[in-house]
């Protein structure tokens, strides 16, 4: 089994982590700047942690040989402060053109809060003008539905973006039929508690089909499985999918996507 | 419930026996655990809130020969409203829409 981890948050995992998903299969690791449960609080913060993701981490990747391709942004979660918000976005442009830079990620919403929808414009504004992939991160549980609704609304309310080149992620049964409708790319997150379970992510592909969708672990600080995607493939080998099936949702797919960045190389697997 | 470009005529690899074979004893402990729950929060002293209100409201989308199920459970926990609000009051999230936004 050959499979790409196109979300995950290393800063928060151990190195037996990486050793664990090399095991499994992974091909390449995928990591969005996201909260890191605690508020970073000021602009050099996030300017260290943009270092950290596109310096430090992708060198500790490469010990195992594994790629590792990154996103860059404030979180959805430090967004109600708009001028700190205004100062990081500024010097998104300076980390940019790093070999492993894929985007503008994760963005989103949080709680749907009008601060938080204007930092979201500021960062569709930007990608657009860089010409950048976009990952969205769209809220949690009860917030999940009017959120990813504003989402989709900031994102076609923008002339220069096109939905192909942007993936909407942690969809659920009620947010993956309107994502996919709207032309966007749909991202399915395995989480223990909430999200999805490997079970309705199947579920989730039988209903709605295997193109322009992807699964992630989206593994971080909290109760999360770094080895949720190959979990996930094995529970669909036990329904009776083939390889070849498998290979698409879990390789395929996510390279479809991210080679849209001249940045990201097929892996060798 | 909406109409969906999306979605697509519903597949199965497998028959519902096989369906059952491999996942009723991992419904069934989940159900008991459900049951469990509720007997818990209803021997336990205090008021209900919000959230064991909504979770009741789900369950009844469970019932009955309803499509979706888990669609509608998910509808069911949300917030309906469609304007942002005006300052988060937080960050979490709880799971059940509190009925205000």
């Amino acid at each position: 089994m050959r499979y790409i981890e196109p979300h995950a948050h290393m800063v928060s995992r151990t190195t037996d982590d990486y050793q664990a998903m090399l095991t499994a299969g992974c091909a390449a690791v995928c990591e969005p700047a996201f909260w890191a449960g605690f508020d970073r609080g000021t602009p050099e913060a996030f300017y260290n942690y943009f270092l950290q993701l596109t310096e430090y981490e992708p060198a500790r990747a490469a010990k195992f040989g594994l790629p590792h391709y990154t996103w860059l942004c404030i979180n959805p979660k430090e967004a109600e402060d708009p001028i700190l918000a205004r100062e990081v976005i500024s010097f998104i442009p300076d980390f940019i053109d790093k070999p492993n830079v894929l985007g503008i990620g994760e963005i989103g919403l949080n709680k749907n809060s009008r601060n938080e929808l204007k930092v979201l414009e500021w960062h569709i504004e930007l990608a657009a003008e860089l010409d950048q992939l976009i990952l969205v991160h769209t809220p949690h549980l009860e917030d999940k539905l009017k959120g990813t609704k504003l989402i989709l609304d900031a994102l076609k309310a923008h002339p220069k973006i096109k939905p192909d080149r942007v993936i909407i992620d942690h969809v659920e049964e009620h947010t993956v039929d309107i994502v996919l409708d709207r032309g966007f790319w749909a991202g399915m997150t395995l989480y223990p508690e909430s999200k999805c379970t490997p079970a309705r992510a199947i579920d989730i592909l039988e209903n709605y089909g295997t193109e322009k969708i992807w699964m992630n672990s989206a593994c971080d600080w909290g109760i999360s499985v770094p080895l949720a995607v190959p979990r996930t493939a094995l529970e669909a080998k036990a329904r009776g999918y083939n390889r070849r099936w498998i290979d698409k949702v879990i390789f395929q797919n996510p390279v479809n996507f991210m080679k849209q960045c001249k940045k990201f190389k097929k892996p060798d697997a | 419930m909406s109409k969906s470009n999306a979605k697509k005529k519903s597949t199965s690899s497998m028959t519902r026996k096989q369906i059952l074979d491999m996942y009723f004893m991992d419904a069934r402990c989940k159900l008991i655990d459900i049951a469990a729950f509720l007997d818990r929060v209803e021997r336990s002293e205090g008021r209900d809130d919000f959230r064991i209100k909504s979770f009741r409201k789900a369950i009844d989308e469970v019932i009955g020969n309803k499509k979706n199920k888990a669609r509608r459970v998910l509808l069911s926990l949300s917030d309906p409203t469609s304007k942002p609000i005006a300052k988060a009051p937080g960050k979490g999230a709880c799971g059940a829409w509190p009925g205000k936004s």
